[in-house]
């Protein structure tokens, strides 16, 4: 009888398991066929208010929500700018100081105005904050109690509306963005630019200080922002700032509806997190149809979405872009391509990696823990799939960031810093000793490159090959970058005053400090090798070891000798980067708040520093920035460090992808072949029957020896007590 | 007993002003509010006005326990500590820095945490209990002996182990469930059995070397040695007796455990993507958020010191000896 039942269960297991779908999928099975993108975030992003949010995890998403006068354009490299919102460029005017139009080359420009002319079809997406009454105030403006009983979501709204994008909502952003409450991080470095800003920020934050509740902006108005018509607005900016136009791209400068803004200060609503800074009200290809940072976030297509078509290029842009065929197989089709997009909470890297394998994810990053998994590097350094990624048929893409890190010293330091011939030498010397090469290949797997200057790949004024070679590091052999050897390092160091690293004044060993936040078990192999690095050379390097908050206060306060600091960019121009060594930046002049944080200061470097802050890129542009990364070449105040290279992976049915460290509106471009992803889900997940079946039948299979020993240990215990 | 209840929680009010106080003052022994300013802003460049303009409206520009320019009473009441230790009295956990309202935020990661932990605590109670009275029942036996060796094999390995092993072997191997997620509902069950069960298998070990050695203290009592004189039998003594005389020590340190199940599992949580309360406090100490963090540290005082007087009302359930007053 027993017998009998174990088969009848076993049986059905089988039979049931045939006819099983797949059962570890996280995802809803339809939503799978569906042309929806399956993603993922590690940090729920904190701010989503463009005026406020400056993190690439928070653009991520906004991004693909809001729209900001001008884009870049996805396939075209260099990083090239083409109007988004905008009917065409903005065209710019040359004022002297009596408002008189100069040429752009004229030495009397005072003023640059920006003419930006909107397009007319652009509308917002759905959503409550636009629904008005008959006279024109909004229908839930002023929610009552009762209202706001029923009110957990924008989705439980009854009434919901859009309007045309005006001119009005760019003015309107960069007023909020004034409002000192609002923290916005740009607004020190605009009202540098931007006319009347300034005195504008002042007003009105003191307005905003004396407000208790509702802040319309609409009334106050800042002099450098003129709106013309409904679809056109001149920014007006002090002097020349080519850089202005890259500005433009970024979320600061994203339309924001004063009937959003009024609508989200509500206290109701934002007692239930219900408010601008959760929920984006935009014209881009998306909108935030659920935003839960602890668990998921979804992007619908805006329904109200102009029209925008996949680019293309012409014969010569692909030739010289090195773009593939596949990626211009949609060129002229109306974007977006995909229609959702699903991001989970993965707060772990191996969940994470394990479901982008399984096929749930479409994308994934490669963590330290997946690399050996993920990736093979041949004998000869190249870096390729390792074979079980290759047969699922997943797409590894590299690409070298805008970004640059390195060890810094601080020039106001009396042992590194300084601008003597010992004291350049010893940072030379020590720029030398310093293997980045070896640093990337064991801490970085490869993914990153040495770097020759502060620019890095990419970016207008990096160079190649020799010419781009940083000469007081390097020699250029055969073709090849190769690092100077430690012995022309000691020489420089013996030169400085240090021969094998001793003091020749006091006779003592030269010791250094280096300031960093690496406090785990993780960093110490990092810190040994740095140690290692200045111990090639005889210097002995004290590692001090500190929390977050004490590196950047020694930082400001030009108390560290020697750390290593990181810069991403913001624009691709080269201002961006050279600024960084701008004497008028330096941290210690500026009260904490420049971001030269080594404290360099170099009157040639500065003064070229600023004629090619204006300059346009050309060949006297090229020059003077290679002039200047001479100088600082020479000067050495960093060891230059490494430039970092990201990769990614991506599952044969994603398509469209193009790395492109710029923008941040790129999910438009991208297509799913959601048929071919759950066919393939179905084949590598199918359900292994038998170890559950033995699973199950255990703790049954237990009872009958268990209820046999009871009955003998009762027998036994009535035996022994007789 | 109800005015029992009344002095606990009256003695509760001093223990929770302690408690407030360390936090205030550990917190800002790490963090100046120019650090968590800088932190929050995120910005590249942070000026002084940016910082000032943060502080402000946070209230953090005031002095924490003492204002000195402020006279009588204000000196004390007119600072950060006594501000912000008002509003938690009142359960007014305000806005994080991310401006999220933290009542809202703690309501809505109550219920994921719930759903794995509630479950996990009962299964685990009565898995761990159940087996416990099986190796009393069979003490001394090679069944005894071998359980014992792998429960302290068991309590040895790490849970992250059985949290990493479950997921490859069950999800990535076996394809039985999913690796991680979570959604609310009967659609979520999926999602919770893989955490449940690493739970459940986790803590036994510990679970049942600890109630076997209730029991056994219990089964050489003289009560034990009448009710099998009666001619019970051995599981009617065990399941009869033994157990409900065992109670006593068993809710000692299940029951103050039962409030603080609300504030769910770090590491569980946060593997499974579960979005409960669990990497709530973790996060907002990294993310340097005092309000966060005093709120939760607020909430797990007042949650554990509920689960201190709910032990003793459940005494005197369990022990009609025992009389609270």
């Amino acid at each position: 009888m027993k017998i009998y039942f174990f088969k009848i269960i076993l049986v059905s297991l089988i039979i049931s398991s045939t006819h099983a779908n797949i059962w570890n999928s996280p995802h809803d099975d339809k939503k799978v066929k569906e042309n929806i993108l399956f993603s993922s975030f590690n940090l729920p992003p904190k701010k989503l208010d463009p005026v406020v949010s400056y993190s690439s995890n928070e653009w991520a998403i906004i991004g693909n929500i809001y729209e900001p006068p001008l884009q870049y354009n996805y396939l075209k490299k260099p990083y090239t700018l083409e109007p988004l919102t905008l009917k065409k460029m903005p065209t710019i005017t040359y004022l002297d100081s009596n408002g008189n139009e100069v040429k752009e080359s004229s030495d009397r420009v005072a003023f640059s105005e920006y003419h930006l002319e909107l397009r007319d079809d652009i509308k917002y997406q759905n959503h409550p904050s636009f629904v008005k009454e008959k006279n024109g105030t909004l229908l839930y403006g002023a929610l009552n109690q009762e209202e706001l009983e029923s009110i957990n979501s924008l989705d439980d709204f009854e009434k919901f509306g859009t309007r045309y994008l005006k001119a009005e909502d760019y003015a309107y952003a960069i007023k909020r963005m004034a409002v000192r409450q609002k923290h916005s991080p740009i607004l020190d470095n605009m009202q540098d630019y931007i006319v009347g800003l300034k005195e504008f920020s002042k007003k009105i934050t003191k307005i905003a200080k004396d407000k208790k509740e509702f802040l319309d902006l609409r009334p106050y108005n800042i002099s450098g922002v003129k709106i013309i018509e409904d679809n056109a607005l001149i920014i007006k900016i002090k002097g020349r700032y080519p850089q202005f136009q890259y500005w433009l791209t970024m979320y600061f400068f994203a339309p924001i509806p004063w009937e959003a803004d009024l609508f989200y200060q509500q206290k109701g609503l934002i007692e239930k997190n219900l408010t601008l800074n959760w929920f984006p009200v935009g014209t881009g290809a998306y909108y935030l149809a659920e935003n839960n940072p602890n668990r998921q976030m979804r992007l619908l297509v805006n329904p109200n979405y102009h029209d925008e078509f996949y680019p293309t290029l012409s014969q010569d842009e692909i030739a010289k872009s090195n773009i593939s065929k596949e990626l211009l197989a949609d060129a002229g089709k109306k974007l977006p391509l995909i229609k959702e997009i699903i991001y989970s909470l993965e707060k772990e890297s191996i969940p994470l990696w394990n479901k982008f394998l399984q096929g749930y994810y479409d994308a994934s990053g490669i963590s330290s823990e997946a690399f050996d998994q993920a990736v093979q590097i041949s004998t000869s350094g190249n870096m390729g799939l390792s074979d079980e990624m290759r047969e699922k048929g997943i797409v590894l893409r590299g690409s070298v960031q805008p970004s640059v890190f390195y060890l810094a010293f601080n020039m106001v330091d009396p042992v590194v810093g300084g601008y003597s011939e010992s004291a350049k030498k010893l940072r030379q010397a020590i720029s030398i000793a310093q293997n980045e090469e070896e640093y990337i290949s064991i801490f970085q797997n490869e993914r990153g490159i040495p770097a020759q200057g502060l620019i890095p790949p990419g970016i207008f004024g990096y160079l190649e090959g020799e010419v781009g070679t940083n000469r007081v590091v390097y020699d250029w052999v055969e073709g090849k970058r190769v690092r100077k050897s430690l012995e022309i390092a000691k020489k420089l160091l013996a030169e400085a005053g240090y021969p094998n690293g001793i003091s020749t004044k006091t006779g003592k060993p030269l010791k250094l400090y280096y300031d960093t936040t690496a406090t785990g078990p993780d960093d110490r192999a990092r810190m040994d090798w740095r140690r290692k690095q200045f111990d090639k050379l005889g210097i002995q390097l004290v590692i001090r070891s500190t929390d977050y908050n004490r590196f950047q206060d020694k930082v400001r306060k030009g108390k560290a000798q020697l750390f290593s600091w990181g810069w991403n960019a913001d624009y691709p121009d080269p201002e961006n980067f050279l600024f960084l060594l701008y004497g008028a930046n330096a941290s210690v002049n500026t009260n904490g708040a420049g971001i030269n944080s080594s404290n360099y200061q170099n009157p040639k470097f500065d003064r070229l520093f600023e004629e090619i802050k204006t300059m346009k890129n050309s060949p006297d542009r090229l020059k003077k920035i290679q002039e200047m990364l001479g100088i600082a070449r020479e000067d050495a105040p960093w060891v230059w460090g490494i430039h970092p290279k990201s990769l990614a992976l991506s599952h044969s049915w994603f398509k469209n992808i193009l790395p492109n460290a710029m923008a941040n509106n790129t999910l438009k471009y991208k297509r799913i072949d959601a048929e071919l992803r759950a066919k393939k889900q179905e084949e590598w997940n199918q359900p292994v029957i038998l170890p559950l079946v033995l699973f199950l039948l255990f703790p049954v299979l237990m009872i009958y020896p268990l209820y046999r020993a009871y009955q003998g240990r009762q027998k036994a215990v009535v035996r022994s007590e007789r | 007993m109800f005015a029992y209840i009344i002095k606990r929680l009256l003695y509760a009010i001093p223990i929770l002003i302690g408690v407030n106080l360390i936090t205030f003052m550990l917190f800002f022994m790490v963090n100046t509010p120019d650090d968590m300013a800088r932190s929050q802003l995120g910005a590249k460049q942070v000026t002084p006005e940016m910082i000032e303009a943060w502080k402000v409206e946070r209230g953090y520009d005031k002095p924490l326990f003492v204002n000195g320019e402020a006279d009588g009473i204000s000196t004390v009441t007119d600072t950060l500590f006594v501000q912000e230790s008002l509003k938690l009295f009142t359960f007014n956990f305000g806005f994080s820095d991310a401006k999220r309202d933290i009542g809202s935020d703690i309501k809505e990661r109550m219920m994921p945490s719930l759903a794995i932990a509630l479950p996990t605590f009962a299964i685990a109670l009565i898995t761990n209990i159940s087996l416990a009275l099986l190796l009393v029942l069979f003490r001394g036996s090679m069944l005894d002996t071998s359980m014992m060796i792998v429960a302290v094999m068991i309590m040895s390995i790490s849970s992250l182990f059985y949290i990493i092993a479950g997921q490859v072997l069950l999800s990535k191997i076996y394809h039985w469930v999913p690796i991680s997620g979570f959604e609310s509902g009967w659609g979520g069950v999926k999602f919770i059995i893989l955490p449940i069960m690493i739970g459940v298998f986790a803590g036994i070990g510990a679970g049942v070397r600890w109630y076997r050695s209730i029991f056994l203290e219990q089964i050489n009592q003289d009560y034990v040695r009448t009710a099998r004189a009666k001619g019970l039998s051995e599981l009617r003594v065990l399941f009869g007796h033994v157990l409900s005389n065992g109670m006593l020590p068993i809710l000692t340190g299940v029951v103050v455990v039962i409030p603080t199940l609300f504030m769910g599992s770090l590491i569980m949580e946060s593997f499974f993507g579960i979005p409960g309360l669990g990497s709530y406090t973790i996060d907002a100490i990294n993310s340097q958020d005092f309000a966060i963090v005093k709120a939760m540290v607020f909430l797990g005082s007042v949650l554990y010191i509920i689960g201190l007087i709910l032990t003793d009302i459940s005494y005197t359930i369990f022990d009609p000896r025992v009389k609270l007053g």
